[in-house]
C-alpha cells in the first residue's frame, strides 16, 4: 500500500484557489454559518422582494399612519403607502451601492496599494501620504461634503464611499505587499525581466488575497452603514422612490401613530450589518487558518524550538 | 551495573490527541550522570517535541499521551504547570537554537542571569548572586567586566550571546540540559570550549546533556552516546564511535553517506525518496519505502530493537546484512579536469564595487568563470558572496565595474538586459519555501519564464519542455498539478532548478541552495546539480558557505571575507594548502565525521 505512495507525495488537497478554500472554511465555520443565515433572508428580501410585493411601492393604500391590517400588513406611512411593499422594494439599491462601492474601492485600494508597496521609492511616498491625507478627512463628512457640492446623484454616492474606502484598502494591500515582495518567487520574477505589472498581478496579488478578503468584509459592512446615513440624511434616493434609509427619515415624526415604516428598515439594516460583519470575521479566522500551514518555516536546516509547532498543530489534523 | 540515570524516557508516544497521529513513537532513552547524548535526525522526525518533551512541555495541539519522563527522582509528566515552572530552570534547563530570541532584549543581561538565579534560589542574596554570575561567565569563556553585564542583548555578539543563553542554563547546576544546536553560531574554539564547560558541569554535578542536532559531524565531535530518530521513532541508540562508524540501520547509515566530506574522501549519496508524513501510523518499518535492504517482512510489523553490541541497538531486523557495510572510504571524488585555459570565460567580473547605500559590501572583486566550469564562492554569512551573486542576476543594481557574459558587458538591472541575457543566466534560491509562488501550481511555476522568452511557445512546446524538465531534475509528472506546500523541501528546490533549466541557461548561480535542506536530501540536490553541469556543460557559480559540500560541486573555489576575495584556485590546492588565515579558519570551522574517542575524555 505504501509502493505506490512513495514516489508521490501526499494526494493533493488544497488545490483550488485560495479564495475559494478560505470561503469554505468559513461556510464551515460556525461564525460564518451564522452570519449566513443573518445575511441570506435580508439579500432575498432585497432582490426578490420588489417581485413578490402586494403593492407598488408609490401606491396610496389608505390614510396616513395607520396601524398595521389585513389589507397593509405594516401599516402605511406618511402619505398612506404600503409599508410593507416599500420594504420590500427598498432593499436594492442600498445593498447594490454598497456592494459596488466595496467593490470600486477594494479594487482602486489594492492596485493602489500594491502598487505603492512593489515600486517603492518616492511613487509609494506620493501614493501613501495621499492617502494619509484623505483619511484625515472624517469619512462621513467627505462623503456629505462631496454630495453636496454636486447633489445627490447614486453614481456620486457610489464614488464618494468607494473613496472613502481606497485609503484604507490600501493601507492594509500595501502592508501585505512589503512581505510578498520579500520572497524569492517575487526576485526570480524580477531577475527574469518580467514585467512589474505582471509581477504585481502574478506574483504579488494571488498572496496578498486574505488579508484583502478580509477587508473587503469589513468594508461592507462600512458602506452598508454609510450608504444608509446617506440616504437617511436625503442624499441617496430621492422620493417618491423607496429606500431604507430614507423611509427611516420620512416617517420618523410619525413613529408614534405606526412605528413600523421606521422600525422595519432599521431592524433589517442592523441584522444585514452583523452578519456581513460576522461573515467577514469569519473569514478573516479562516484566513489565518489556511495561512498559517503554507507559510515558509524558518530558514534554517532543522526545525526550530516552537516555530514548527504550528505545523504539526495544523498540518496534521488536516490531513 | 550504571548508576542511576539522570533522565529516563520510558516508552513516550506524543500525539495529536484529535487524530492519534503520533509525533514521537514509542520512544525509550536513558542519560546517566555526566553523560552527553546527541540527538540526531532530519527536520520532521520529532526531535524538537522530543526535546521539549524533556521539559514537560508539549505544543499546543500535541499530549503525551502514554509514557513516562523521570529527571532525577522527578516525574515529569505528572507534574502540574506550577511544580514544571519551578522545575524548568533548576532541574532540567533549556538551550535553545537562536540565542537573539532567546534573551529578553529589553533587560541587561547581568539582570537576566541574576533573574534565573533569584527565582530558584530565594536566600540567595545579591552579594551571592553576584559571585555565582561572575563563577559561571568564566565557566562559558566570557569577560567578567561590569561593562558585558550591564549590557543589551543587542550589544554582544551572536557566540556572546549564545554563551549568555548558556550561562542561563548552566548557572542553577541542574540535574539536565536541553540543548538544541547551540553551538552552531560559534566558532571552533569558543565551541570547544563551551562543550568542555558543559562536560566540566556535568561531571561535577552528575548532570546529563541531550544535544539536539541534525548534523551529524557536530554529534560525533561531543556526544558519547547518540540516539538517531526516523519519523518520530528512535532508528538506533549507541555510542557515538559505534553508531558512527559502524551503524546498525540502514538509515542512519545512508544519513551518514549523505554527509559531505571536506576532505572529499567520499562520493556524496543521499537517500532517495523522503521521509513519511509525519504522525503517520503504520504497523511497519517506516524507513521501509527507501531502505536498500528492506524484504517483505520489515513491512509487516514495527520491527523490535536489536542488541548489536553494549549499549547499542537499532530498531531493525535486518541489522546482520547492514553489518557488513561500513561507512566507506569508497574510491573518493575523483579529481576534476579544470577547464582548460584557453576555452575563454563565460562569465567575467572585472573591479566591482558594491554596496547598499553608503555601506560598503564588495570591494574590487575580479573574478572569471570559464565555459563548462564550476566555481565556488565560500564565505562566512555577511561576506558579500550573496551581494555578488546578486548582482550577477541583475538583482542589486548598486555596483560600479563590469560583469560581461561572453564578452558582451550585461546591464545592471536584469530589465535593463536582453532577453537572451537573463535566459543565459539563472539564479537558483537558498530557500525553495519562498522561491516558488504557493497559488501556482508545480507546472504553472516551470512554465512562468517560457511565457516571456523571445520565442512564444505553444502550448504544445510548453507542456513538452516542462515534461523535460521536470525529467531532467527526475521528478514524475504526478507533480505537475501540485502546489508547493504539497511538496517537500528537496523535492521544491529540484522545482525550482527545473524551472531555472527550462530556458536552457549557460550560467547557474546557486545561491546556498542546499542550506535549507537536510543532509540526505542535500547530497540528492548535489548529485543533480553535478550530473546537470557534466551533461549540459553548464557553467555554476556555486555560493556556500559549507566548505564540506565544495568538493561535491566545483572544480575551483574563491574564498571571499569582507567583500574581498581572499584566494582562489582548483579546490583540492586550496583547501589542502591556503594561503590565507581567513581561509585556513574556515576549513578547520568545518565539523568533520572523525572517531570520537576523544570526546568521551
Amino acid at each position: 500500500m505504501t509502493a505506490q505512495r512513495e514516489t508521490a507525495p501526499p494526494a493533493p488537497r488544497r488545490s483550488r484557489a485560495l479564495w475559494l478554500d478560505v470561503l469554505a472554511r468559513t461556510c464551515r465555520s460556525r461564525r460564518g454559518q451564522v452570519g449566513l443565515a443573518l445575511v441570506i433572508p435580508i439579500m432575498l428580501i432585497a432582490l426578490l422582494g420588489p417581485f413578490v410585493a402586494p403593492k407598488s411601492p408609490t401606491a396610496f393604500v389608505g390614510l396616513p399612519y395607520a396601524g398595521p391590517s389585513s389589507e397593509a400588513w405594516l401599516g402605511t406611512d406618511g402619505i398612506g403607502r404600503d409599508v410593507l411593499s416599500r420594504v420590500l422594494w427598498g432593499g436594492r439599491e442600498i445593498l447594490a451601492l454598497a456592494v459596488l462601492a466595496t467593490v470600486i474601492g477594494i479594487v482602486v485600494g489594492t492596485a493602489l496599494g500594491t502598487t505603492a508597496g512593489y515600486v517603492k521609492g518616492a511613487l509609494d511616498e506620493a501614493i501613501m501620504r495621499t492617502l494619509d491625507v484623505a483619511l484625515a478627512f472624517p469619512q462621513i463628512i467627505l462623503a456629505l461634503l462631496l454630495v453636496s457640492i454636486i447633489g445627490p446623484e447614486l453614481w456620486l454616492v457610489c464614488l464618494a464611499v468607494a473613496a472613502i474606502h481606497a485609503p484604507q484598502v490600501a493601507r492594509v494591500a500595501r502592508a501585505a505587499t512589503l512581505r510578498t515582495v520579500e520572497q524569492d518567487h517575487v526576485k526570480y520574477a524580477e531577475a527574469f525581466g518580467i514585467p512589474r505589472r505582471r509581477v504585481i498581478l502574478g506574483e504579488v496579488v494571488p498572496n496578498i488575497i486574505s488579508p484583502v478578503m478580509v477587508e473587503t468584509g469589513l468594508r461592507l459592512t462600512y458602506s452598508i452603514a454609510i450608504i444608509a446615513s446617506l440616504s437617511f440624511l436625503g442624499f441617496g434616493l430621492q422620493p417618491p422612490s423607496a429606500d431604507w434609509g430614507l423611509m427611516v427619515n420620512e416617517n420618523r415624526i410619525g413613529i408614534q401613530q405606526n412605528p413600523w415604516p421606521v422600525v422595519t428598515p432599521i431592524v433589517l439594516i442592523a441584522i444585514l450589518t452583523v452578519g456581513v460583519n460576522m461573515f467577514s470575521d469569519a473569514v478573516a479566522r479562516s484566513a489565518l487558518g489556511i495561512e498559517a500551514p503554507i507559510a515558509p518555516p524558518s530558514m534554517s536546516g532543522s526545525d526550530d524550538a516552537l516555530g514548527g509547532a504550528e505545523h504539526v498543530a495544523t498540518e496534521v489534523p488536516a490531513s | 551495573m550504571t548508576p542511576e540515570p539522570v533522565l529516563s524516557v520510558e516508552r513516550l508516544v506524543i500525539e495529536v490527541p484529535r487524530t492519534g497521529a503520533r509525533v514521537v513513537d514509542d520512544v525509550s532513552l536513558t542519560v546517566g550522570p555526566g553523560e552527553v547524548l546527541g540527538l540526531a535526525g532530519e527536520s520532521g522526525c520529532g526531535k524538537t517535541t522530543l526535546s521539549l518533551a524533556l521539559l514537560g512541555y508539549t505544543r499546543r495541539g500535541l499530549a503525551a499521551s502514554s509514557g513516562r519522563i523521570r529527571v532525577g527522582d522527578r516525574s515529569l509528566l505528572e507534574m502540574d504547570e506550577d511544580a514544571l515552572e519551578h522545575e524548568r530552570g533548576s532541574l532540567v534547563t533549556y538551550v535553545p537554537q537562536d540565542p537573539a530570541s532567546a534573551l529578553n532584549p529589553a533587560l541587561r543581561v547581568g539582570t537576566q542571569l541574576e533573574e534565573v538565579i533569584s527565582f530558584h534560589r530565594r536566600n540567595e542574596d545579591r552579594a551571592g548572586r553576584r559571585v555565582l554570575v561572575t563563577k559561571v561567565l568564566e565557566d562559558v569563556g566570557l569577560p567578567t567586566t561590569r561593562s558585558l553585564l550591564e549590557s543589551y542583548p543587542h550589544q554582544l555578539s551572536g557566540g556572546q550571546q549564545q554563551r549568555i543563553a548558556i550561562a542561563m542554563a548552566i548557572v542553577n547546576r541542574p540535574r539536565l540540559i536541553v540543548m538544541d544546536e547551540p553551538t552552531t553560531g560559534l566558532d571552533v574554539t569558543t565551541q570547544a570550549r563551551v562543550l568542555q564547560t558543559i562536560r566540566d558541569v556535568c561531571r561535577e554535578h552528575g548532570g546529563g546533556v541531550v544535544y539536539v542536532t541534525h548534523d551529524l559531524a557536530v554529534v560525533s565531535s561531543l556526544a558519547i552516546r547518540v540516539a538517531v530518530m526516523y519519523a518520530g521513532r528512535l532508528a538506533e541508540v549507541g555510542p557515538a564511535d559505534q553508531v558512527l562508524q559502524r551503524p546498525a540501520h540502514p538509515y542512519v547509515h545512508g544519513l551518514l553517506q549523505a554527509v559531505p566530506d571536506i576532505e572529499g574522501r567520499r562520493e556524496l549519496t543521499g537517500i532517495p525518496g523522503q521521509a513519511p508524513d509525519p504522525g503517520r501510523r503504520l504497523e511497519q518499518c517506516l524507513f521501509a519505502p527507501r531502505c536498500p535492504l528492506a524484504v517483505e517482512e520489515c513491512r509487516q510489523a514495527i520491527p523490535p530493537p536489536v542488541a548489536v553490541g553494549e549499549g547499542h541497538r537499532a530498531w531493525c531486523i535486518r541489522v546482520a546484512e547492514q553489518a557488513g557495510a561500513r561507512v566507506a572510504a569508497g574510491p573518493g571524488v575523483a579529481p576534476r579536469e579544470v577547464a582548460a585555459e584557453g576555452s575563454g570565460a563565460l562569465l567575467a567580473i572585472d573591479d566591482l564595487d558594491a554596496g547598499y547605500g553608503s555601506r560598503p559590501v564588495l570591494h574590487g572583486i575580479s573574478l572569471s568563470i570559464p565555459i563548462g566550469a564550476s566555481l565556488a564562492l565560500v564565505g562566512e554569512s555577511g561576506s558579500g558572496k550573496t551581494t555578488l551573486a546578486r548582482c550577477i542576476a541583475g538583482l542589486h543594481t548598486g555596483y560600479t565595474g563590469t560583469i560581461s557574459l561572453a564578452g558582451a558587458q550585461l546591464a545592471r538591472a536584469a530589465r535593463a538586459r536582453p532577453a537572451a541575457a537573463r535566459e543565459a543566466i539563472q539564479y537558483v534560491f537558498q530557500n525553495p519555501y519562498s522561491s516558488l509562488n504557493p497559488r501556482r501550481s508545480i507546472e504553472q511555476s516551470i512554465a512562468q519564464p517560457l511565457h516571456y522568452t523571445e520565442e512564444h511557445p505553444d502550448r504544445a512546446e510548453i507542456d513538452r519542455r516542462v515534461s523535460r524538465a521536470l525529467d531532467s531534475v527526475s521528478l514524475s509528472a504526478a507533480v505537475r498539478r501540485r502546489f508547493p506546500h504539497e511538496l517537500s523541501g528537496g523535492q521544491r528546490q529540484r522545482v525550482a532548478i527545473a524551472r531555472a533549466l527550462i530556458v536552457e541557461p549557460r550560467l547557474l548561480v546557486c545561491d546556498e541552495v542546499t542550506s535549507a535542506l537536510d543532509v540526505s536530501v542535500q547530497a540528492v540536490v548535489i548529485e543533480l546539480l553535478d550530473e546537470l553541469r557534466r551533461r549540459r556543460g553548464l557553467s555554476m557559480l556555486f555560493v556556500t558557505h559549507n566548505l564540506a559540500l565544495v568538493h561535491s560541486v566545483a572544480d575551483e573555489i574563491a574564498v571571499i571575507e569582507e567583500g574581498r576575495i581572499l584566494e582562489r584556485g582548483p579546490v583540492e590546492r586550496v583547501l589542502a594548502r591556503p594561503t590565507s588565515e581567513a581561509t585556513r579558519a574556515l576549513v578547520a570551522n568545518v565539523p568533520r565525521l572523525a572517531p570520537v574517542a576523544s570526546g568521551a575524555g
